[in-house]
């Protein structure tokens, strides 16, 4: 446990350095990469979006054409042409409605797009997971992962769709605008654009400073959430300690800081708003006066002042935005950083070249000197060699960390041997695919495994072929068919919190669900720890009946379950230490005797 | 929601006054400046410009917009303080109370659920305070004001801007009454991908071992498919919102000019921008108010969850007896006590009675589910009996103050709990008071010191938040240090050796029997060896008592406790 956190704290540590490297760049074109298949589709999206930016520019233009019109109509004859109005008005109707639609598909596209990249993310997790080696689990928390699967995936989906289309449309209105009032007039062009920059330079420093607060409130969040989730967990002991205050000082710190942070980061963004509010009143006022100086001095007319008081206002909305899409770009890089981190983590050896097929076993297992560690430099099974015939029931004990569960992984080949060999009737396990080695084994392990579905089909799971009947019959056998003849749907009873199953009665179904399965060897992984010692009887009866016949491994450290094995191996170490059935170890009064004893004695 | 206000302080009502005062003061200028813009606009339209107007203009309409962001930030910093600091009173009130609890309460509700109202809901609650109270402010106060400065402009103006404002609450309204239950669907998908993917992970061994990896992963694309096709079908309609609200934008300033040039007259080019800026300031305060609507309904959950919390009303009162009269000798007894689960029909525990005296050890065994645990949480209160008393020196336990009781009381949890901090402050927890010999022996008794003394800095080396640095029978002795550190009349050991292994439970047992031959011990335990030299063992079935002696008596005279040792032990050990 401890040594699981260490190297969680170790890996986001270096997590957090790589992010810190530039990996922004290197995480975007891997997105980009992955959404390779839709490129086609994005890139029709940005020029849709890039026609809809030219009808919006186009807009203030034409705006101006008609203020014109009733200036000099004003000035001249005293009344508007207004045919040459209406003309210039339906035009623009034309044009802001096609940019709408056009905006619109640009929209549906990056959604779409976005939605099925996520799909495709989601779907190549949840494979990755199922063709990673076992130990990556052992080193990543469970919610981690899962955390990768929802939350991760979502962050990049919302900000894909959000900030893609944000980040294009207003680069192109930017450019847009920037171009088109160049084109129209550099004088008031620049006057804007220096209006802008003094504004921006203003609202900059909030910016970067709102991230950091932001930071900060998550980070304390976080911490009470961590505080609260400790102290209403312990609630018992805090209360029975009369330790009320001192837990309470410990929220009283995080609440402050939290209190602190959380005012800074909400007033930052909410006075955003206002300040672009008066950047463009700003650009405004000093479009007006500019304006009013070229008209006196050049006789700039009317219609070029309004188109401006207008481009005021769209060529300062898009730098804002584009200022937040790439805020919110840079949470999408960190959630694809992880994603990716998951998806490129090494994968088991492929296999499809061994032809072998290792079928009707009788059960006899070899093994030959094997050596293994989780970590390279650290062996767990030293050197272990053992031969078991065909139909003999195995016990394996020893104390904690002895390597017990690991041997069973081994013969698994959950996990890759460094050195030696595990055989199956003469065949090296190496030699036959993984699958034909489960193939072999049927498991019970300490953690009951069932998932939400009916009890037939936790029971059937992926065994194909098994009648109603058979199912019926192996429960009978197990003893549990008449529990579930009492539940208001009998075997089509959903599993879930709403039934309460307890924990022996779990196990009779992953019992009756192995024994549908019909492996010719099995491993039992201290499948009775988790009961008390009456229903422990049940599961051993249950478990004798799967066992009949069929080579078997038990490992259990309540000694009493395997008393009747054929072979014990005592295990400390990674080494037996001793071997031999019950009746034998005691009378040698070595480790086994000892271990067995202190059951009972007292003093 | 409203409900909540009431935790307001009379000095957050003087902030509120302010703000409304601010509002005021920024919704006049924002509504002055289109003057300002008019005359200015008014001056360059007409034959000859006066300079000096246009700037002097100029400058009122730029000391218009800087008085309108400064009283926005005023504004802003007011109500985000408010809003934080209600968060922030509201976490201490839920945090109090949840420490007042007793375990029922706490059952009630989840540990998670009481977490996530503790954070996430206040979180709610003070972004609606926020943005919500703000906007519920400043909307009514900016439409009405900025609808009488239009009233006397042409007609056609206003028709044109109202009908911009009804599509846009039309096309709000439809849109999110459309899109929400997907939404809310998509929550309820989003767990079931949870939920399959943890199944995968916690199964890994035995999907592997079925070679059912397809099998799962088909069931995963079952429900990929559905949130996907669900999420495309919101986002699609979502994706409406921005092209048609620009689309309305654009569409009002086109009818104000295409209507003005019709309706010209020599004024009406300044009052067409003035015009303009009115009705946008309408309908922002329009496009606040939904903002409102769309955020209310998730702070309303959020604000009801934790009104529950704070309305839920104490199961165990303590009382006022401070153990004035305590003679020095402990004793237990328990008179006819059954109990059941507040709001369960079947009793956990049938009429139970049984003595307990100075030094004494009571063991209760039994299968899970017989009510061992539940009926030593008796005695600390953490459940009332429904029926029977509980006496603890010869008072009811319900009579004491939870100080005194406590004090009494040496607990050690089923699982070992530890608190972020040092070895020191888990041992010398709460009101411990233990010297520095006393923390010592206590770890040692608890057979600690090895592994507290590998920890590197001894009694002051750090324990993670939840004790994760350290192996659950670590965490385990470290919790039974912090029992006995507290020197109390009474130990309870709930299942608290099962972690150990048979070794260390043997050499534990054996420290503390010496350590502490003056307190009275009740251990709940599975094991047999664990038990079988108690003073008095209470065997337990279904919530019975079915036996009560020392193990040499019940091994002959009680059939549940041979077939419970029996199934540990081989006939010739017993």
């Amino acid at each position: 446990m401890a040594k699981k956190v260490k190297t969680e704290v170790v890996e986001t540590k270096k997590r957090r350095q790589k992010a810190e490297k530039g990996s922004f760049k290197r995480a975007m074109v891997k997105l980009l990469l992955y959404c390779r298949k839709y490129w086609w589709w994005m890139a029709l999206a940005i020029a849709l979006g890039a026609v809809g930016v030219v009808f919006q520019i186009i807009g203030p233009n034409k705006i101006s054409d008609i203020t014109n019109l009733i200036v000099q109509g004003l000035r001249t004859t005293g009344s508007v042409d207004t045919k040459a109005v209406t003309d210039i008005a339906i035009f623009l109707v034309i044009i802001y409605v096609a940019g709408a639609i056009l905006t619109y598909f640009q929209q549906f596209i990056l959604t779409t797009v976005t939605q099925k990249v996520t799909r495709k993310f989601r779907h190549d997790i949840s494979h990755k997971i199922n063709r990673m080696p076992l130990n990556y689990f052992d080193t990543h928390m469970f919610g981690d992962i899962l955390s990768r699967v929802t939350n991760d995936v979502d962050q990049v989906g919302q900000s894909m769709n959000q900030s893609i289309g944000n980040l294009f449309h207003s680069t192109i209105l930017f450019l847009g605008v920037f171009i088109m009032m160049f084109v129209t007039e550099w004088i008031l062009a620049l006057t804007v654009i220096g209006a802008t920059i003094i504004g921006f330079s203003f609202s900059l420093i909030f910016l970067t400073h709102s991230q950091k607060y932001f930071v900060q409130n998550q980070k304390n969040l976080a911490e009470l959430n961590a505080h609260a989730e400790e102290v209403y967990s312990g609630h018992n002991v805090v209360q029975l300690f009369n330790a009320k205050e001192q837990t309470e000082k410990e929220f009283h710190r995080i609440n402050k800081r939290l209190y602190t942070s959380g005012w800074k980061s909400q007033f930052i963004s909410g006075v955003m708003g206002p300040i672009m509010g008066f950047v463009g009143n700003f650009g405004f006022v000093a479009v007006v006066i500019v304006g009013a100086i070229l008209a006196i001095y050049r006789g700039e007319d009317l219609g070029t002042i309004t188109a401006f008081m207008i481009y005021v206002r769209l060529f300062a909305n898009p730098l804002s935005q584009i200022a937040q899409s790439l805020t919110s770009l840079q949470s999408t890089s960190a959630a694809s950083d992880r994603v990716f981190e998951f998806l490129e983590a090494k994968e088991l050896a492929d296999e499809s070249g061994k032809t072998l097929v290792l079928e009707n076993v009788k059960g006899d297992v070899s093994f030959q000197h094997v050596v293994f560690g989780y970590d390279k430099n650290k062996t767990i099974i030293k050197d272990f060699s053992a031969e078991i015939k065909a139909g003999q029931k195995v016990a394996i004990v020893g104390p904690t960390g002895a390597g017990k569960t690991t041997l069973v992984n081994l013969l698994m080949r959950f996990y890759e041997i460094n050195s030696g060999d595990i055989k199956i009737d003469g065949v090296s396990i190496k030699d036959i695919k993984r699958e034909n080695v489960h193939k072999l084994f049927g498991m019970v392990l300490q953690d009951t495994w069932l998932f939400e579905g009916t009890i037939k089909e936790n029971l059937r799971y992926n065994t194909e072929n098994i009648t109603d009947e058979q199912i019926v019959e192996a429960c009978k056998k197990v003893g549990v068919d008449h529990f579930i003849q009492t539940l208001s749907h009998g075997y089509d009873t959903i599993i879930d919190d709403a039934v309460n199953l307890s924990a022996g009665q779990k196990q009779l179904l992953t019992i009756a669900r192995t024994m549908l399965e019909n492996c010719p060897m099995m491993i039992l992984d201290e499948a009775t720890s988790s009961v008390d010692t009456r229903t422990e009887v049940l599961l051993q009866q249950a478990m004798d009946k799967v066992m009949e016949g069929r080579t078997s491994f038990i490992i259990a450290h309540r000694l009493s379950t395997i008393k009747n094995a054929d072979i014990i191996f005592v295990l400390k170490d990674g080494d037996i230490v001793e071997s031999g059935n019950h009746e034998q170890l005691l009378a040698a009064n070595g480790f086994y005797a000892d271990l067995y004893n202190s059951q009972f004695e007292e003093e | 929601m409203l409900k909540l206000l009431k935790y307001l302080k009379w000095i957050d009502y003087l902030v509120i006054a302010a703000i409304v005062g601010f509002v005021v003061l920024q919704v006049w200028l924002d509504l002055t400046l289109p003057e300002y813009s008019e005359a200015m606009i008014n001056e360059i339209v007409g034959e000859n410009i006066v300079m000096s107007s246009v700037l002097k203009n100029g400058g009122f309409m730029l000391a218009c917009a800087f008085g309108s962001l400064a009283s926005a930030i005023v504004v802003g910093f007011l109500v985000a303080n408010l809003a934080s600091r209600l968060s922030y009173n509201l976490r201490v009130k839920v945090y109090s109370k949840i420490q007042d609890f007793s375990l029922a309460e706490i059952n009630k509700f989840s540990t998670a659920s009481l977490i996530n109202r503790t954070t996430n809901d206040i979180m709610n609650v003070q972004f609606f305070i926020a943005l919500g109270l703000q906007a519920l402010i400043k909307a009514p106060i900016m439409a009405v004001w900025a609808i009488t400065k239009i009233v006397d402009s042409s007609w056609q103006w206003t028709v044109s801007t109202a009908v911009v404002i009804v599509s846009l609450v039309l096309m709000v309204t439809i849109v999110v009454l459309i899109a929400l239950p997907k939404f809310k669907k998509v929550q309820k998908l989003t767990d079931d991908i949870n939920r399959v993917t943890r199944e995968n992970l916690t199964g890994i061994r035995v999907i592997r071992a079925s070679n059912a990896e397809e099998y799962q992963n088909a069931k995963f694309g079952k429900y990929n498919q559905i949130l996907t096709k669900t999420n495309l079908f919101a986002g699609r309609v979502m994706a409406i919102m921005s092209p048609f609200m620009n689309l309305l934008m654009s569409g009002l300033s086109l009818a104000i000019y295409w209507i003005g040039a019709y309706i010209v007259t020599p004024l009406t080019v300044g009052s067409m921008s003035k015009f303009m800026s009115f009705s946008m300031q309408i309908i922002m305060a329009f496009m606040l108010l939904i903002m409102i609507f769309i955020m209310m309904p998730r702070a309303l959950v959020s604000a009801r969850r934790i009104n529950e919390v704070l309305d839920t009303k104490d199961s165990i009162i303590p009382g006022c007896y401070k153990d004035e009269n305590f003679d020095g000798k402990t004793s237990v007894v328990f008179e006819n006590v059954s109990f059941k689960y507040p709001e369960a029909d079947e009793y956990v525990l049938h009429n139970i009675s049984f003595e307990a005296k100075q030094g004494q050890t009571i063991a209760f065994i039994g299968s899970t589910g017989s009510g061992k645990s539940t009926l030593i949480n008796l005695i600390p209160r953490l459940y009332d009996a429904t029926e029977g008393n509980v006496y603890l020196d010869g008072v009811n336990v319900k009579d004491y103050d939870f100080e005194t009781l406590n004090k009494k009381i040496g607990y050690v949890p089923q699982r070992g709990v530890l608190f972020k901090g040092t070895v020191r402050s888990n041992v010398n927890f709460g009101d411990n008071n233990a010297d520095e010999e006393g923390l010592k022996s206590a770890i040692s008794v608890a057979q600690a010191s090895n592994f507290v003394s590998r920890m590197g800095k001894g009694l002051d080396s750090p324990i993670a938040q939840g004790g994760t640095n350290v192996s659950g029978g670590q965490k385990q002795r470290l919790s039974i240090a912090r029992a006995i550190a507290r020197k109390p009349e009474i130990f309870i050991f709930d299942d608290s050796f099962s972690a150990l292994d048979f070794k260390t439970d043997r050499k534990l047992r054996t420290a503390l029997k010496k350590h502490t031959d003056n307190a009275t011990k009740f251990i709940v335990a599975q094991r047999i060896g664990t038990i079988k030299d108690a003073d008095k063992i209470i065997v337990l079935d279904n919530g019975n008592m079915v036996g009560m002696g020392t193990h040499d008596e019940l091994i002959h005279n009680c059939p549940v406790y041979q077939e419970i040792a029996l199934s540990q032990l081989s006939q010739e050990e017993l």
